[in-house]
């Protein structure tokens, strides 16, 4: 699926940085170890400006899932109807992240099942998270 | 004179507070509407601005005093979520200078300031305190509720105005460009549309408590058929067709499991209320509807979407504390006019609340009993966004007409609307106030 090109910013160049190197990092509160996602300039929790980029393992559950059938973005109108899932950390199943879980048929998406992070790269070369189902 | 936004000090966000010091001393007194349409013509009366100074002039004839009489004004900025003026788009000079203009342009247009509403009103000779509800009319409402509790503004003129435009809503932009800003694609790369979240949360919902959408139906039949009972509603001016399951069960899918009447419909429109203290209240053409208490949530999913889980503690929370700041219990309701922007969490509010003793999970099972305005427990008896289209303030001025006997055809009979509330958008964060026939 065709996704926009993603244009790093200073803020958020360690993330793509690290996407590009094949490892997934997740923003990390060094005050009190939270981890936040998305990423913010202030840790939410206690506002520490003291944050560092972490790697995690790459693993993950899926939550739960919606099937798209009418998208705003105009370069995956194409691909409707296509699944998004919501995928939970294994680190901390409280952050997220959104996967169009390549490869699954839309609406077939099994909750619950254990996912691991793939790379995609988008249109530009800036490579982004994608999810596979792995059980 | 300078408008600022409310500050927080204003929003009632936590538990333990106690029963709202203003508990029953303010008032509403005074309902105005624009007519509704689609999307804006391109015409200067009909104009975001000039749908507001209808509403506003409305709004101080019901109450039936004199625009002298006001001395306050509390609207929301901000005229829509999803129809922004796009970049390089060449300004309509001829509407910009059929009104008194401030120095953007757009005011009045596609967003509206105090100064813009002050500037073009000119009855309005006494207004000394001006202040933004940003977000939403249930956010002009509590702001506007504890300014006349505070004694800020003794008449007030609270307003939320909706411009919608050609085209669909957040296409365009950032959507239709080959690139996205970095921050952004974290969560907007995935092409969700906007009830992708509620769809989200719904889905989880079901899964959880073994229910499933086509249970909505009765839900969303209803709020149309509250709907098209509401004149001033945009089904009922512009396409009164009844919906039936039938429709609903054969609608296109937005974001499975929201589908196309999950979502309710952008459109033009503006609507006023006018508050003040109760003791004026006596004196003024309508009986008052006084204001219990308002609270606020401003509750941050933890992540990229809020879960069921987060959404159902928010709820319960929000519901707890309209309860304890009223000095009411669930029991008390008469009716609730809870947020149904996307239907599928209209009832994560109604089960937050408790209302009918409804529990976590138990809301669909309630929806095929007798929610109807006839019956002993009316559901959304507005009919909401669902039933009059994108405003976010039917729910608010149904209440106020539920309560003061003039909702008309809308009319709750089963029960006599004396407490009712209000309040949103979203499960997660939003504005709410509970409104009463009497002080308390």
């Amino acid at each position: 699926m065709p996704k926009q090109a993603v244009i790093p910013d200073d803020f958020t160049r360690p993330y793509y940085d690290a996407c590009n190197q094949g490892k997934l990092v997740i923003q990390n509160c060094t005050s009190c170890n939270i981890l936040q996602h998305p990423p913010a300039p202030l840790c939410r929790d206690c506002g520490s400006s003291e944050m560092e980029w972490k790697e995690v393992s790459g693993r993950g559950t899926i939550y739960e899932y919606g099937v798209i059938y009418d998208c705003p973005v105009a370069s995956l109108q194409a691909d409707q109807p296509f699944n998004v899932a919501v995928i939970m950390l294994e680190e901390d199943q409280g952050i997220q992240m959104y996967s169009h879980l390549p490869g699954v048929p839309s609406g077939e998406v099994p909750v619950g099942a254990i996912v691991e992070v793939i790379f995609e790269e988008t249109p530009n070369g800036q490579k982004v998270p994608e999810w596979k189902v792995v059980s | 004179m300078v408008t600022q936004e409310a500050p927080d000090s204003i929003f009632r966000t936590q538990e333990g507070l106690g029963l709202w010091e203003h508990r029953g001393k303010v008032a509403a007194v005074g309902i105005g509407h624009s007519l509704t349409s689609r999307r804006w013509d391109g015409k200067p009366e009909t104009s975001v601005g000039a749908n507001s100074i209808i509403a506003l002039r409305q709004a101080i004839a019901d109450a039936g005093i004199s625009p002298d009489q006001i001395d306050g004004l509390v609207l929301d900025p901000g005229t829509t979520t999803g129809a922004h003026w796009q970049e390089g788009d060449p300004i309509p000079m001829d509407v910009v200078n059929a009104y008194n203009p401030t120095s953007d342009p757009l005011d009045g247009i596609a967003k509206l300031s105090a100064e813009w509403i002050l500037k073009n009103m000119p009855e309005l000779t006494n207004i000394k305190f001006t202040m933004y509800g940003t977000g939403c009319m249930s956010k002009a409402i509590v702001v506007a509720a504890q300014a006349v509790g505070e004694g800020l503004t003794n008449n007030c003129l609270v307003l939320k105005g909706w411009h919608n435009l050609e085209g669909r809503y957040y296409q365009g932009g950032v959507n239709g460009q080959e690139g996205r800003p970095g921050l952004a694609a974290i969560s907007s790369l995935w092409g969700t549309p906007a009830s992708y979240g509620s769809a989200l949360q719904f889905a989880a919902y079901c899964r959880k408590y073994g229910k499933t959408h086509d249970m909505m139906a009765p839900f969303v039949i209803n709020s149309r058929r509250n709907g098209l009972l509401f004149p001033e509603g945009f089904w009922a001016q512009n396409r009164p067709d009844d919906l039936t399951e039938e429709d609903y069960f054969a609608a296109r899918w937005i974001a499975k499991p929201a589908n196309l009447y999950d979502n309710d419909i952008p459109i033009m429109a503006s609507a006023a209320y006018l508050f003040t203290t109760a003791e004026r209240a006596k004196d003024m053409k309508q009986k008052p509807v006084y204001i219990l208490n308002h609270v606020s949530s401003r509750t941050r999913q933890r992540s990229l979407t809020p879960t069921l889980e987060e959404v159902e503690a928010d709820t319960a929370r929000t519901g707890r504390m309209l309860y304890e700041g009223a000095g009411i219990s669930a029991a008390d309701l008469s009716f609730e006019n809870m947020y149904d922007g996307f239907t599928l969490f209209h009832q994560f509010h109604m089960e937050g609340l408790r209302y009918r003793g409804v529990q976590n999970g138990e809301a669909l099972d309630f929806y095929q009993t007798d929610i109807s305005i006839e019956g002993p427990n009316p559901v959304s008896p507005s009919g909401g966004n669902c039933g009059s289209g994108r405003t976010r303030f039917w729910m608010h001025t149904d209440s106020i007409q539920q309560i003061q006997q003039r909702a008309g055809a809308r009319q709750i009979t089963g029960v006599k609307a004396e407490i009712g509330v209000s309040g949103g958008p979203m499960p997660l964060g939003g504005d709410f106030t509970i409104w009463s026939s009497t002080p308390g």
